[in-house]
């Protein structure tokens, strides 16, 4: 919404206040200025001057002398190159030291203006510069009577003389205000909405338009009737009736108002129409009344698959729930959003049919969707208009026609209002408004706020009527609102809560949620963050088989695109996604990790809500192998304090792993997650090339599993004897499996098992290997003797035999 | 035997004198002190002396034993201290070479900027709540007072799943489920992802996170509001930041309005950071509206409330001065890293 703070001033005319003093004060009252442009901000000493004498330059062809009267005793001399000057022409002229907003044929936006000072052109003196509309900063889009090339002459009737300030003669001694309004106050979207706003936010008295149609007999119900069959579509429908149309131009203050609003003026009926939606907020419709077959217009729903030609000669299919003006034999115009060809006003107009309505918001809004069309028209009704305004703009638009002598306009006015609503009231309740609010204001003051905005006060029942133009007070909380406003949110005092006290704190998971971060980022994993939705095509560049339960994903109705279709049940595509930017980008050793959620559907489609499981996913190449991998996952499970119940197995059968290098995590036969080696075909599907490491672990486990109770155990007294084991196995055996054995007979004493060494080759027979181990025993109320240690690793060699284990020779 | 004596302390304390390394200080002592040390001889003939001057003679033997002794020591000190020295005179390094790093991972700036937030409204007494990021129409949108058909609905769009199911598009349907359950007073912040189908662009992705505020209890105000919101303002953006409120449309809170504080980088001078207003717009907020409450199953009448949003990508940009919301989703390394 923009408006001319000239405009607002012709129904507050006592708003004087500068630009930026209007602006934050609108604002702070709850009409949120988004930016603003004073006209003549570049423009300085730009007078109307008059071209006295006009003779060649004695050294120039195409340059002309000028003396030029600017209203004052001496005659200034001005050289100019423009064609379409001559003798007597009144012209905007910038004297020395003023300044322009822009230069002719000069597409350079100069934020500051453009300086003029005199100068000698081709050896003449020249005391200024005559103003085409382009150096004023405007255009002749605003100003159809300016040249297309040359400096702008004032027309003959524009009144004005030399000396006059020419900003002012042109209107561009202005400021335009754009709004951001509200979608709850439908009347600010209108010149005296704002009016009113602007009234209350600067307490002046506020005078809006009082409109008076003469008529020139007639009756209009021998013209025209009106039926509504979709009452629920149309509320109202009011309808009036101008005849000996003379079409021309608008006069100048219109032209120049719409210009404001960035409106081209067309013709005097079209900028009535277009003047009275600004002002009034109605959109109306002009009809050529001789199309209009069995003098009647009937309200209806269109027919599915109807065809109807708008007034833009488009050719647009229409259904059911569309709302179409008819009349007695055919469709005229779509309800709200545009008129049709076969009834639109040509330049042999001589009657015509004005109507304003007010039809459905939602139902308007959906019919433009779908229709793709959005009008001005349609803009408008699409915020739910306030059906009392209708008839007040249809007058005010004949008034108008009137004084523009556009037109003379039939007595009467056909009113189709099947149910009228009518203001409501509500409890004057200032107590509630206070307490709400944390204030202590003045009975008296609400009410003068609510008298300025045109609620009533009915002193007997202590009630307020609430005019229907303010669709959005319905209840005590939106009437503080309006007091807090214009109390000022600025002058309302800041406390805080004086309630029970409450304990501020985090849930159980997140705490893990961050160690896990902690975790990772000290294992140089930095965090990512990815989309919750993806491509379907995921499924195939991860392997997933075609009968996979993660392939059944939660699919979005209405999505940006098929790349972002699915709600991810698999976490890996988003950070394999990112190591492949970073590969790309030849970033060395990445590693990433995220914590982000999948969404796994109990049925499909959704009935119910889907279980989300929040999942850590890391992911790395460069630098570190699986094993890298593996001790932060180990880390993780051992500051969670259940690192030694937890089990790798090989067999998890993850199709988008190394089938080689995958471990399934387990806690018994719970899976924690998984790790390993991405599959080379992933990693070729993403792009990348060489060993990319990722791992998986479910959240929701994780914390259920984590236990924090620790007992101090003493620290050890006495020395602990080590033994050395070294072992030849067959390659497939599991060095896990292997541990579990050594723990398994080691029992109380075996302290701790620690790997150091694995070899493959020469100095072990084929298809084996050679695995070592440093085993400690130790007693905690005892120094161990040989014999104590001796048999417990006997038995470990022996049950080790048993797995064909043979100690190294 | 004085003489003797005595000569062999002069001998000695001269050779000392004259050591230059501690192998020749050993020399020294194995050849005075040692077994056939010359002192050692000299105790070795007390078979000669008187056996009435042997305690006299034995007491000046062991006063020549202890000062050439105490020399020695003195010699092995100072010839160790010279030693040290000039090792650590070769072994100088340049200390502004860089210091060695253990491979270290970075904190998203999102979580970052969320961390920093939760800290804050936790120490003032607020509990985090999450919701689900897949909602129901139901809590998304009807118990927030935008019915069927309201144009909030389009204003906000949505990503559907099914016509009840959608993706939430604000954190606020997480009031709605905390107020449902009818436990008071309620004093939460609720982070977490939400969704609008915005074409992704460098102030816009369809996927970004909020932080929702609530408190309902009895005679909460407006006042208290904006306490808290200053609060909250002047510990996360510091603490002689200013909040400005302007009025504003919601439609689950009357009175509503959008928060400015005051530029954090210029002061509220006007700098390009806040496009020469001085001031940012950082939150939407307001009074529960006594609809939002009635819905939820709180007498209106008996209880009171306020919410606030905050974008939090809006606040890591501005925060970090990171001119492009795209880079919070491409997860470069030298994005992150300097976090």
């Amino acid at each position: 919404m923009n408006t001319p703070i000239s405009w607002l001033k012709a129904y507050v005319p006592e708003l004087d206040v500068e630009p930026q003093e209007f602006v934050d004060a609108i604002t702070l009252s709850g009409s949120h200025v988004e930016n603003w442009v004073q006209k003549d901000k570049n423009l300085e000493k730009i007078v109307v001057a008059r071209i006295d004498t006009l003779e060649k330059h004695p050294d120039a062809d195409k340059l002309v002398v000028c003396q030029m009267d600017i209203g004052e005793a001496e005659k200034i001399q001005i050289v100019t190159g423009a064609k379409n000057v001559k003798q007597g022409d009144l012209v905007p002229v910038v004297r020395d030291g003023g300044k322009v907003a822009a230069l002719h044929g000069d597409e350079t936006v100069y934020e500051n203006g453009v300086p003029i000072k005199k100068g000698k052109l081709r050896g003449v003196e020249s005391f200024g510069m005559m103003c085409g509309i382009e150096e004023l900063g405007s255009s002749r889009e605003f100003y159809p009577e300016a040249p297309e090339d040359g400096v702008y002459v004032f027309p003959e009737d524009s009144g004005v003389k030399p000396g006059d300030d020419a900003v002012k003669a042109l209107g561009l001694d202005d400021v335009v205000v754009e709004y951001e309004i509200t979608s709850n106050r439908v009347d600010c979207f209108s010149i005296i909405g704002m009016a009113r706003e602007a009234a209350a936010t600067f307490k002046l008295p506020f005078n809006p338009p009082v409109v008076n149609v003469k008529g020139s007999g007639g009756d209009v119900n021998d013209y025209i009737s009106v039926e509504i069959k979709d009452p629920d579509l149309c509320k109202r429908y009011c309808a009036r009736v101008v005849k000996n149309i003379k079409l021309g131009p608008s006069p100048k203050w219109m032209q120049r108002r719409l210009a404001a609003q960035g409106i081209r003026s067309i013709n005097n009926l079209v900028d009535i129409t277009n003047y009275v939606m600004e002002e009034y907020g109605q959109p109306m419709h002009a009809f050529d009344l001789s199309t209009i077959a069995g003098n009647k217009i009937i309200v209806r729903r269109a027919n599915d698959g109807d065809k109807f030609v708008t007034l833009d000669g488009q050719e647009r299919e229409l259904d059911k729930d569309i709302l179409m003006i008819c009349d007695g034999e055919k469709e005229v115009a779509i309800a709200g959003i545009m008129g049709g060809e076969n009834s639109m006003i040509t330049d042999n107009v001589d009657t015509m049919l004005f109507e304003a309505a007010c039809f459905d918001g939602t139902n308007i809004r959906l019919s433009s969707k779908r229709l793709g069309m959005n009008t001005d028209a349609s803009a408008k009704f699409t915020k739910g208009l306030d059906p009392n305004n209708a008839i007040e703009a249809i007058n005010r638009a004949c008034e108008l026609i009137e004084e523009l002598g556009c037109g003379e306009v039939v007595d009467g006015v056909v009113d189709c209002y099947p149910e009228p609503v009518g203001p409501w009231t509500l409890p004057f309740e200032p107590d509630k408004y206070n307490a709400l609010l944390g204030t202590d204001i003045a009975e008296s003051e609400m009410l003068e706020t609510f008298d300025r905005l045109g609620l009533t006060y009915n002193e007997s029942d202590r009630t307020l009527t609430i005019p229907t133009f303010r669709q959005d007070l319905h209840c005590m909380a939106d009437l503080a609102e309006e007091v807090a406003r214009f109390f000022g949110y600025d002058n309302i005092p800041t406390t805080l809560p004086h309630a029970e006290v409450t304990v501020g704190k985090k849930p159980f998971n997140q705490r893990i949620e961050d160690m896990a971060r902690d975790i990772c980022e000290q294992n140089g994993f930095s965090g990512a963050m990815s989309y919750s939705f993806e491509s379907p095509k995921v499924f195939d560049k991860l392997l997933l088989p075609e009968d996979s339960k993660l392939r059944n994903a939660i699919t979005i109705s209405n999505p940006l695109g098929e790349d972002y279709s699915i709600m991810r049940t698999v976490s890996l595509n988003g950070l394999i996604t990112s190591l492949a930017t970073n590969y790309n980008r030849r970033n060395k050793n990445v590693r990433l990790y995220e914590l982000g959620n999948i969404y796994i559907p109990k049925a499909l489609p959704l009935t119910e809500l889907p279980d989300e499981k929040m999942k850590l996913t890391l992911g790395m190449y460069g630098e570190g192998d699986f094993f890298s991998m593996k001790g932060v996952c180990e880390e993780l499970f051992e500051k969670l304090g259940f690192a030694k119940e937890v089990s790798y197995s090989p067999d998890g059968g993850y199709t988008f792993l190394h089938p080689g290098r995958q471990a399934r995590i387990n806690k018994g036969k719970l899976e924690i997650g998984f790790l390993g080696q991405l599959h080379p075909e992933v990693v070729e599907n993403y792009g990348m090339k060489g060993e990319v490491y990722v791992a998986v672990i479910d959240m929701a486990t994780v914390t259920m599993l984590a236990n924090f109770d620790r007992k101090y155990e003493g620290i050890a007294k006495f020395p602990a004897t080590s033994r050395d084991l070294a072992l030849v196995m067959d390659k497939t055996i599991l060095v896990g499996d292997v541990e579990r054995v050594l723990k398994k007979c080691g029992g109380k004493l075996l302290e701790n098992i620690k790997l150091f060494d694995v070899y493959e080759g020469e100095q072990v027979a084929e298809g084996k290997k050679s695995v070592a181990f440093s085993l400690v025993f130790r007693a905690k109320d005892r120094t161990l003797k040989d014999d104590e240690v001796g048999p417990l690793v006997d038995k470990m060699i022996e049950e080790l035999k048993k797995m064909n284990i043979e100690l190294r020779a | 035997m004085n003489e003797k004596l005595a000569a062999i302390r002069e001998q000695t304390m001269a050779k000392i004198k004259e050591a230059k390394d501690i192998d020749a200080l050993n020399d020294i002592k194995v050849s005075v002190l040692g077994k056939k040390g010359e002192l050692t001889q000299v105790l070795k003939s007390m078979k000669d002396v008187a056996p009435e001057d042997r305690p006299k003679v034995g007491q000046m033997v062991n006063e020549a034993r202890a000062i050439i002794e105490d020399a020695l020591e003195k010699s092995t000190k100072e010839i160790n201290r010279l030693l040290r020295s000039e090792k650590m005179k070769r072994e100088v390094i340049d200390v502004t070479l860089p210091g060695v790093k253990h491979m270290k991972g970075h904190r998203h700036p999102n979580e970052i900027a969320l961390e920093d937030l939760e800290r804050v409204f936790v120490g003032m007494g607020y509990e985090i709540v999450e919701g689900p990021e897949i909602e129901y129409d139901k809590y998304n949108f009807e118990l927030l007072n935008i019915p069927a058909n309201h144009p909030a609905k389009d204003e906000q769009d949505t990503f559907y799943i099914t016509k009840d199911i959608l993706l939430r598009t604000q954190t606020s349907p997480v009031q709605a489920r905390v107020m449902e359950t009818g436990r008071m007073p309620i004093r939460i912040v609720s982070p977490g992802r939400v969704f609008r189908s915005d074409e992704v662009d460098a102030t816009h992705s369809p996927s970004f996170h909020q932080v929702e505020g609530l408190v309902v209890d009895k005679g909460i105000t407006f006042a208290d509001l904006k306490g808290t919101l200053l609060q909250f303002a002047q510990e996360f953006f510091g603490k002689n930041t200013k909040i400005k409120l302007r009025p504003h449309h919601f439609p689950f809170t009357e009175p509503s309005a959008e928060v400015d504080i005051s530029c954090f980088k210029c002061g509220g001078k006007g700098c390009r950071m806040c496009k020469g207003s001085g001031w940012i717009e950082i939150l939407g907020c307001g009074m529960v509206h006594p609809k939002v409450l009635k819905d939820c199953g709180i007498d209106p009448e008996v209880y009171s409330g306020f919410a606030f949003g905050i974008g939090l990508e809006r606040v890591t940009l501005l925060k970090y001065e990171i001119d492009d919301m795209r880079l919070l989703y491409e997860n470069d390394l030298r994005f992150l890293e300097q976090f």
